[in-house]
């Protein structure tokens, strides 16, 4: 008896230390001020940072024997599943927003355009990492093409797959959109970029976590600000979870 | 009758940083356990996920879908983004709160008088008879209780200088920007992944050094502990009389 009325004032203590713990965690103050965190990290980050300074590339001897698929696996739209259908040769990419001359690319537009290769690391928010050999179009290429306003702040990735039922996107500044590494991804490990890995076309910003390299990419978009985009968060994961813009560690 | 002499003991910036460094190593063990749960799988090298080996796989908690049960994380349930905010926003206050207290360590030459052990101390002899005098919860009396012991000396040294230095450069590999802008940490821990398995064994580290640190509390008078930790002042535990 006395061991049960014990157990159960140790049981009823913890379940109100758990409620008390989880009134702080839940506070509006609290996670407001738990923000400085981050913009403490991309100030610091920034400042001991060279823009240029690139990610680490490695050897082909180092390449994951198996590279994790992660989020969307295929995207379920009709629209999309028809472009996977045709090879992605009626697909193309539109660059638009703050630009003087909006584009529209073809998946072999892209292709012949200049390339780099990179192998990097892909490091994901969860914690595991996966190293791939990625090709595609410089960024800032793509940009100067389009003749990026000067006004613009943020690049704008909308995508072709819906996560838990909203569309996903994603959102770089300019100081990683023109770094040398940040590529419009078609190819993966020499071979097309899979449907897996985000086909026909994903970013690659090097210096951030995983869920900023938007896969499935269609339109790119440059902006002045990202109030009034979807939920204001600058990404999928900013607006419905609660995750960092800046994911800089 | 003997009077237990009061001594002044610890000093006020002493004090400041031991409140203020439990309180982030508290907030960072809890928030990196539900880190920890997004993928509690471990592996050594440049990069490691599911497919690859894991040298530590953390098995979940009976009767749980997570290894670390709500009463250990912060949030309490599963919220790895929540978690994050918490980690990196305490992780400013354990660095910022480190740098300054080493700074201070050594130049008030804390370090050097009161933790670094003493010639004699580090004599093989010396170190036994203490381990001996730990495990038979003998503590020291009198004039010797003015000092720490040599083991306590060393765990709290190993905590100083060589876990919490560590957590903090592991934590700083693991950010993929900084491993741009500073290569040579990705040489000195052998990768990424290896970087994250190091934070966690010097986590675990932290977290077995306060299971200690507590049990030595409680068995040495938690109330005389307690009070030198607060106010800075201490009562000499009395000589056994013969």
């Amino acid at each position: 008896m006395t061991i049960l009325t014990r157990r159960n004032a140790l049981v009823g203590g913890a379940g109100l230390m758990l409620a008390g713990c989880d009134r702080i965690v839940a506070s509006p103050t609290v996670r407001k001020v738990l923000t400085l965190g981050e913009k403490a990290t991309m100030s610091a980050q920034r400042l001991v940072t060279d823009r240029n300074a690139l990610a680490p590339e490695f050897t082909r001897a180092d390449l994951s024997p198996s590279f994790r698929v992660n989020g969307t696996r295929a995207p379920g739209s009709a629209d999309y599943q028809r472009h996977a259908a045709e090879n992605f040769a009626n697909w193309r990419l539109a660059v638009g927003g703050m630009v003087a001359h909006p584009l529209s690319l073809s998946h072999a537009q892209l292709r012949a355009m200049p390339a780099r290769s990179q192998i990097t690391r892909h490091d994901c928010v969860e914690g595991w990492s996966a190293i791939g050999e990625w090709t595609g179009v410089p960024l800032a290429l793509v940009l100067r093409h389009a003749g990026l306003s000067a006004n613009a702040r943020y690049v704008v990735f909308h995508c072709a797959d819906d996560y838990a039922g909203k569309p996903y996107y994603e959102s770089i500044d300019m100081v990683d959109a023109f770094h040398p590494q940040t590529i419009l991804a078609h190819t993966m490990n020499r071979q097309p970029l899979s449907v897996g890995h985000g086909a026909p076309l994903r970013l690659r910003v090097e210096r951030q976590l995983g869920y900023k390299q938007a896969k499935y990419v269609m339109r790119i978009e440059a902006v002045a600000s990202l109030a009034g985009i979807h939920g204001g968060g600058g990404g999928y994961w900013e607006d419905h979870r609660g995750y960092q813009w800046y994911a800089g560690i | 009758m003997d009077h237990a002499a009061l001594i002044y003991r610890t000093r006020l910036p002493v004090r400041i940083w031991h409140w203020l460094n439990a309180l982030s190593v508290f907030v960072m063990l809890m928030s990196g356990m539900m880190i920890l749960n997004a993928h509690p799988w471990l592996y050594w090298g440049k990069f490691g996920a599911n497919p690859d080996h894991a040298w530590l796989e953390i098995p979940n908690f009976p009767g749980s879908d997570v290894p670390f049960p709500p009463l250990l994380t912060i949030p309490s349930r599963y919220d790895l983004a929540a978690a994050r905010q918490w980690h990196f926003f305490f992780a400013w206050v354990l660095a910022a709160s480190l740098v300054a207290f080493l700074v201070y360590a050594v130049t008030s030459r804390h370090l050097v008088r009161d933790l670094w052990l003493r010639r004699e101390e580090r004599s093989p002899g010396h170190l036994w008879r203490d381990i001996k005098a730990h495990a038979a919860l003998r503590f020291p009396t009198g004039d010797a209780a003015r000092a720490y012991n040599p083991l306590q000396k060393l765990a709290y040294l190993g905590v100083l200088l060589v876990l919490l230095p560590l957590v903090v450069l592991t934590g700083l590999t693991m950010s993929p920007a900084l491993n741009a802008a500073f290569p040579v940490l990705l040489d000195l821990f052998g990768g990424r992944q290896s970087a994250r398995s190091i934070h966690f064994l010097c986590a675990s580290g932290l977290a077995l050094f306060i299971a200690a640190h507590l049990a030595m509390v409680l068995l040495a008078g938690p109330l005389n502990e307690l009070r030198s930790m607060v106010t800075g002042w201490y009562r000499l535990p009395m000589e056994k009389r013969p």
